[in-house]
This record gives C-alpha cells, sequence and structure tokens, in this order.
C-alpha cells in the first residue's frame, strides 16, 4: 500500500497524541491520586434504606479530628439533609444514595460530582478549606421538580460547629 | 451521465420519503430548541417548567433518533444502489422498513406528547436517554423497538444487494460507499443489540408491571453499551459525504482509498467497546473498567484525525485542480458561493473545535468538571448538532435535485442558511461550553437556584444573551432550509440542469490497498471479540452485586410523592 509521506506524518504525529493523553490521564490516576467514583462500597436496598445503619439517620458523623462523613439520601426532589454543615478546614467524605431514580450530588464550584443510582452508593472526598457555603444540585434529570432539586454545603467556622445532638 | 431519479426512480422515491420525514422532525426539533432556550433563560415561558421535560424529550428523539436516522438511510439506500449499479431486491421489503421506522416514531412521539395533554393518561417524560427507573408508557417502549428493527431490516435490505453484487462479481473490490454503508451496519448490529435487550427484555415488560423492578445500573449500562456507538452512527453518512461528495462539489478527487477503508474499519472495531466512558461518574463500576473504556476511546481519535487528514487534502486536490496555487491562497480557489461546498466544510470547521472539547469529556479525570453540565450540550451541538446535521442540510442542497429531478431553488438563500447556522451555533455553543465550566447544569428547565454561578469571564447575563441570540439565529436557519426545500419542491423538473449522479473517484485506488481491507467477516469478527472482551467483566460485575432485575427503586411516576411534594411546596411558597 503506498502511503504519501505527509500522511505518514500526521498518522506519527497523531499516536503520539494519543499515548500523550492516556498518558496524561494514568499520571493524574495513579501518581496525583485523583480519585474514581468507583465500585469500592456494597450495594444497599433502595427500598430499605431506612433501616440501613448509616442511610437510616443520615447527616454528619465525625470519623478523626479534623475528618467527617456525611450520609445522604437523593429522592426526587430532593436531597436529605438539604443543608449539610461541615467545619472550616476538615476533609469530608460523602456518601450519596437515591430511594428512586437516578440522580447526581454535585457541588457548585468543587470536584465533588457524581451520579446516583439507586442500589449503589457513590462516595468521594473533599477538602474544605476557609469558612463558605456552597450550592449543591442534582444534574441528572430526575422527574417533572428536577430543577427544584438543590442543597446546600455550609462550611462554618470550626469554633462556631456542632454535630447535631442525636448523633 | 443522468440523474438518480432517473436511474433509480423506484429507489428515488423511498430515499426522497426518508429526507422529507428527517425534514419534519428538524422543524419540529428546531422549534422545540427555541422553546427550550427561551425557557432556560427565562426569556420566554409558554409552557410551565414541569412540561419542558416533555419537549426536552421531543427534541433530543426527533433530532437524534428521527432526522438523523432517516436521513441516514436514504443516503445508504443511494449509496448502495449507485457504487453497485443495481437497485434493491424487493420493494415491498424497503417499504416494510421504512413503514416500521416511521411507525415506531409515531407510537413513541404519543406518549411523549400525551404527557402535555392532562385528559391523556400517558407520559414518556424520559428524555432520548430513557434511564430506568424513570418509566415511559409501555407504547414509548414499543415504538423504540420497531423503529430499530426496522433499521435492522433497512442493513438487511443493503446487504442482500450486495450479495447479488457480489455473485455477479466475484473478484472485484468492494466499491467505496457500501464498503462504507457494511461497516457502519456491522457495528449497529453489534450496539443496538443492547438497547434491544434493555427495552425489550427488562424495561417493556417493566412498564407492562410485569416486573416489579429493574437494575438501574445494569439498563444504563445497556444504554451506554449502544448510546456511544450511536454517536457514530450518526457520524458515518456525515464522514461518507466527507469523503464521497465534498471532494466531488470542490473539484477534485478523494486522496486515497484504502484510507478511507482503515478509517472506517476502524470505527467498527472500536465504537462499540467505548461506551463505559458515559458512565466515568456511575458508582458500582470498577476503576478497571473506566480505564479500558478511557483508553479504546482515545484511539477512536485516531480514525477522526485520519479523516481530518484526507479531508483537507482533497479539499486541497480540488482547489489546485480548479487553479489554485500557493500555500494557503489555493483556499480563495474554492467553491465558497456553492451552499453544498460551504456548508460541509464549515460542518467540518466546527467538528474540529468540537474536537477539543471532547477530548476534555474523554478525560477520565477531567471529565469530572464539566460532567452533565451545560458543557456537553455545547459539545454535541458542535459535533451532532452541527458537523452532522449542517452537513446533511449541506448535502440536501446537492440530494434533492437528485432523487426528484428539480433544480435546487434559491441557491444564495441556500448559501445564507448555511451561514447562518454556522454563526448561530458559534453564539450558542460558546456560550453553553462556558456556562458548563460556572457549573450551570443541562436539561433542566430553571438553572436558576438560591445561589448563583460565576463565570470566570462575563456574567450569567450575558451566556444567556448569548445562548438567545444564537438559539434564534439556529431557528431562522432551519425555517430557511425548510422554505429552500418547499421552493425545490414547488419547481418544474428539469434533469438537464442538474449535474450527474456521481461521486468523488479515488486519487489513490482500492487496488493500493490490501485484500485483507475487505475481509469483512475477519473485522466483524474482531469487534465481537473486542465488545466482549470491553464488557463480558463489567456486566458480570454488575449482575452480581445486585442481580438481574436490580435491588429495587421504585418506579416514577409515583403519584404519592407528587402530590406529597406539591403540599410542601406550596406550604414553602
Ligand atoms: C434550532 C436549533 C437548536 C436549538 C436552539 C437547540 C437548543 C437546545 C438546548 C437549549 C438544549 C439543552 C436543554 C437542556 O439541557 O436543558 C438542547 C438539547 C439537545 N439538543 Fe438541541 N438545539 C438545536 C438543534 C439541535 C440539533 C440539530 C440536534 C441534533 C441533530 C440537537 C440535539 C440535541 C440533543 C441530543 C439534546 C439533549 C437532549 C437531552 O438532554 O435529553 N439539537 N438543544
Ligand atoms: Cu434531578
Ligand atoms: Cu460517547
Amino acid at each position: 500500500m503506498n502511503v504519501h509521506d505527509y500522511e505518514k506524518l500526521w498518522i506519527g504525529l497523531s499516536m503520539v497524541l494519543i499515548v500523550l493523553f492516556i498518558g496524561s490521564i494514568t499520571y493524574g490516576s495513579v501518581v496525583a491520586g485523583v480519585v474514581m467514583i468507583d465500585d469500592a462500597a456494597d450495594p444497599v436496598d433502595p427500598d430499605a434504606l431506612g433501616d440501613h445503619p448509616d442511610f437510616g439517620d443520615p447527616g454528619v458523623t465525625q470519623t478523626g479530628e479534623d475528618t467527617y462523613e456525611v450520609h445522604v439520601v437523593a429522592f426526587h426532589p430532593g436531597f436529605n439533609p438539604d443543608v449539610i454543615e461541615v467545619p472550616a478546614n476538615s476533609t469530608v467524605t460523602f456518601h450519596v444514595t437515591s430511594m428512586d431514580v437516578i440522580h447526581s450530588f454535585s457541588i457548585v464550584g468543587t470536584n465533588a460530582n457524581s451520579m446516583v443510582i439507586p442500589g449503589e452508593v457513590s462516595s468521594m472526598t473533599v477538602e474544605l478549606g476557609a469558612p463558605n457555603r456552597y450550592g449543591i444540585v442534582c444534574n441528572e434529570y430526575c422527574g417533572e421538580f428536577h430543577h427544584l432539586m438543590e442543597g446546600e454545603l455550609v462550611v462554618v467556622p470550626e469554633d462556631e460547629f456542632e454535630l447535631e445532638a442525636d448523633e | 451521465m443522468s440523474t438518480y431519479v432517473e436511474q433509480f426512480p423506484a429507489e428515488a422515491r423511498l430515499v426522497r420519503s426518508a429526507m422529507y420525514t428527517a425534514f419534519v422532525a428538524l422543524g419540529l426539533g428546531a422549534a422545540f430548541g427555541l422553546l427550550q432556550v427561551l425557557h432556560r433563560t427565562n426569556v420566554l415561558r409558554v409552557i410551565d417548567s414541569t412540561d419542558y421535560y416533555t419537549i426536552l424529550t421531543l427534541h433530543g428523539v426527533l433530532l437524534v433518533l428521527t432526522f438523523t436516522i432517516f436521513f441516514l438511510v436514504a443516503i445508504f439506500t443511494w449509496a448502495i444502489t449507485t457504487s453497485l449499479d443495481r437497485p434493491l431486491p424487493d420493494h415491498r421489503f424497503s417499504w416494510t422498513w421504512y413503514g416500521l421506522m416511521t411507525g415506531g416514531t409515531v407510537l413513541a412521539a404519543i406518549p411523549i406528547v400525551g404527557g402535555l395533554i392532562d385528559q391523556i393518561d400517558m407520559s414518556a417524560a424520559v428524555l432520548f436517554t430513557f434511564y430506568a427507573p424513570l418509566q415511559a408508557h409501555w407504547l414509548f417502549y414499543v415504538g423504540l423497538a420497531l423503529f430499530v428493527v426496522g433499521t435492522w431490516l433497512a442493513g438487511v435490505d443493503w446487504i442482500r444487494t450486495y450479495l447479488a453484487w457480489r455473485r455477479e462479481h466475484p473478484d472485484e473490490r468492494i466499491p467505496l460507499p457500501t464498503f462504507m454503508v457494511l461497516t457502519t451496519m456491522g457495528f449497529w448490529y453489534l450496539s443496538s443489540v443492547g438497547v434491544a435487550l434493555s427495552v425489550l427484555v427488562f424495561l417493556l415488560p417493566w412498564s407492562l408491571g410485569i416486573f416489579e423492578h429493574v437494575n438501574a445500573l445494569l439498563t444504563r449500562t445497556m444504554f451506554w453499551y449502544f448510546g456511544h456507538a450511536v454517536v457514530y452512527f450518526w457520524l458515518m453518512p456525515t464522514y461518507l459525504l466527507w469523503y464521497l461528495l465534498l471532494p466531488k462539489v470542490a473539484g477534485g478527487k478523494l486522496f486515497s482509498d484504502p484510507l478511507a477503508r482503515i478509517v472506517f474499519v476502524l470505527f467498527l472495531l472500536l465504537s462499540t467497546p467505548t461506551g463505559i466512558h458515559h458512565q466515568y461518574l456511575d458508582p458500582g463500576i470498577a476503576e478497571g473498567f473506566k480505564y479500558v473504556a478511557m483508553t479504546n476511546t482515545m484511539f477512536l481519535l485516531l480514525p477522526s484525525l485520519l479523516t481530518a487528514f484526507t479531508v483537507v487534502a482533497s479539499i486541497e486536490h480540488g482547489a489546485r485542480q480548479r487553479g489554485g496555487t500557493g500555500r494557503l491562497r489555493w483556499l480563495g480557489a474554492l467553491p465558497w458561493r456553492d451552499p453544498v461546498f460551504t456548508g460541509m466544510a464549515l460542518a467540518g470547521v466546527m467538528f474540529a473545535a468540537a474536537g477539543f472539547s471532547g477530548i476534555v469529556n474523554a478525560g477520565l479525570n477531567v471529565n469530572y468538571l464539566v460532567h452533565n453540565t451545560f458543557w456537553v450540550v455545547g459539545h454535541f451541538h458542535l459535533t451532532v448538532g452541527t458537523a452532522v446535521a449542517l452537513t446533511f442540510m449541506a448535502a440536501s442542497y446537492w440530494f434533492l435535485p437528485q432523487v426528484t429531478g428539480k433544480p435546487l431553488w434559491g441557491r444564495p438563500l441556500a448559501l445564507g442558511q448555511v451561514l447562518l447556522w454556522f454563526l448561530g451555533m458559534t453564539f450558542m455553543s460558546n456560550a453553553m461550553h462556558r456556562g458548563g465550566l460556572a457549573g450551570i447544569p443541562r436539561r433542566t428547565a430553571e438553572p436558576q437556584y438560591n445561589f448563583s454561578f460565576e463565570p470566570a469571564i462575563g456574567s450569567v447575563a450575558e451566556l444567556d444573551a448569548q445562548v438567545v441570540l444564537g438559539g434564534t439565529l439556529l431557528f431562522l436557519s432551519t425555517v430557511l432550509f425548510l422554505t429552500v426545500v418547499l421552493g425545490t419542491l414547488r419547481g418544474g423538473v428539469d434533469p438537464t440542469r442538474i449535474p450527474a449522479n456521481t461521486y468523488a473517484a479515488a486519487l489513490s485506488e482500492a487496488e493500493d490497498g490490501p485484500r485483507i481491507l475487505d475481509n469483512l467477516r475477519l473485522w466483524v469478527l474482531i469487534a465481537v471479540v473486542l465488545v466482549i472482551l470491553a464488557y463480558a467483566f463489567p456486566i458480570a460485575a454488575i449482575v452480581d452485586r445486585s442481580g438481574w432485575l436490580g435491588p429495587g427503586g421504585s418506579p416514577y411516576p409515583q403519584v404519592v410523592w407528587v402530590v406529597e411534594y406539591l403540599v410542601v411546596a406550596l406550604a414553602l411558597r
């Protein structure tokens, strides 16, 4: 087969480009430690979330000095809890599941952005700095009131933070 | 040398009908697109926000299933008959698949439209991705299934024509247009089996109440098993036109036939085992599977990069044939006044731009930033909404005369139309990309929340203004397109004023490539193996986690919550 010289050059450059892309992404996940949503958590029964040890009573729990866990249940059209309060300068891991259809859990302005699928748990960790307020939206269409589905993440000064009494 | 309608009058009728169906879908889809733009930006609201999703379902289904695929069957029928120089074997069979496709579309549309009418107790506001447990009326699933079966039979029709030709020409190379059709149908069968199984085995019985629930992650994975390949199903007729029609109207030849074959073989091999790249953010799928999909996706860049080369090289050849010289001055020698050429060339330019935003989407970890934001909408309005749609519109200016025998009416209008589309899309898509970077979500009637989005440069109001301006220009462009179509149809038949039905010859011909390229059995076999490698483990893992029918999840809409919700919402207002 006779391939034109320019064509050979182009194919070569294309392959280099592709390998570079794959390399940079591999670097991102292996070396820089960008964490993916995966299958780490066990599946849950969306019809029996009330009986689940964590999702039965969703909300914030403290797991270490500056580390917290937040369990969130998504439903059409809202999040439970819808306002999440955590202290500044903390590491927060969110575990989100759905009791009905597919949703998303996206904290605007952070890299926390995941699909939320009934039966599965999405876990993502965010490093939070100074006090701030972030909007949380569902960006997967979930029904006719989808656009009303929103929540808020409130990062409060460390000395103002209090865990809810029932924890 | 004569026009298509003179050579194949019966097929021309079929091609015409398929094109008209596509145009009706385009016109309706564009009107809904304008409604969406005006609604989202809160400029004009003629529907309730709760009905927005029904409109968006119609927009998606009519444009990416009806418009694109009806146009595809038209182009493919033309390609097969023209390049093999023989008619389809059995016209009753051909009209059967056309009927199934049309009937399927209408059946699917009934419950969607029903969602807008209170007296009709049907709805299917599930968007064109119909992720369970969102549930549509069963007619929607029946319609989809019939439509897909229609496309399968269309493929059978083309394959039969090819086999009949093969018996008479045992040693000849497959003509390039036929080669393109057959490789495309190869991955279409392979991938649409996934969605057909999902619909027939799970969703339809579930919508009829036979199963209580379905496995949301499994049906979603089966959708994307097909959902990425369908993107290439829209793109392949576009590439076919770029390879066969564009060089011809530019006045030259296709640069290389063997390279075109390699490109189509690569698409056959790689377009299906990449679907999981739409599920980077899905829980329940291991990172390793996502990584495999990402690598395959990156390799899929290769055939598109090769296409870019071949198309530019072919156009340059055309320009030089027309007397163009210099390093870049040859560009001036191209037939820029011809809407067929200019429309397709602009579509190609936008596709190149889309390549950049596509690479961002495909990046496994960069995807976090833009997933399901307005960015993605900006991206696919460049790809399917322009590279494909504008190419189809421009090509229509060449095909309509071929299949009707009537010369094109309103050529300057047609030129204005393609320019207007380009301009409108520049505004709309640019603003959508930027909005997505600021976090503005897609698929929402009201991206106005209690907090505000902050674009890096400019403001949301400025972005909204651009989206509205762009959307309006696009709608006007569609109206102009339909005007030119109707104007042409109203004219008289005059084949003497129409170019002959031919396609571009190649500078480097089929014989320059190895024979193995034409071994379709081999390529299909490898494609099947790749799909099994990419999907057997993820599917097994999903089923292993929560069973074929999933752990539960109630179907929506469920009257109870809606009532409950309304009470809460009213109390809060
Ligand atoms: C008049 C021209 C058009 C306008 C004004 C327009 C506008 C829009 C807008 C604003 C959205 C986003 C809605 C949302 O996410 O809330 C959208 C979605 C979409 N558009 Fe278009 N569009 C046009 C033409 C097209 C064409 C030609 C195609 C493809 C051939 C197309 C395919 C789609 C698809 C697939 C979606 C996504 C639907 C979904 O999310 O389910 N559009 N369009
Ligand atoms: Cu939602
Ligand atoms: Cu894709």
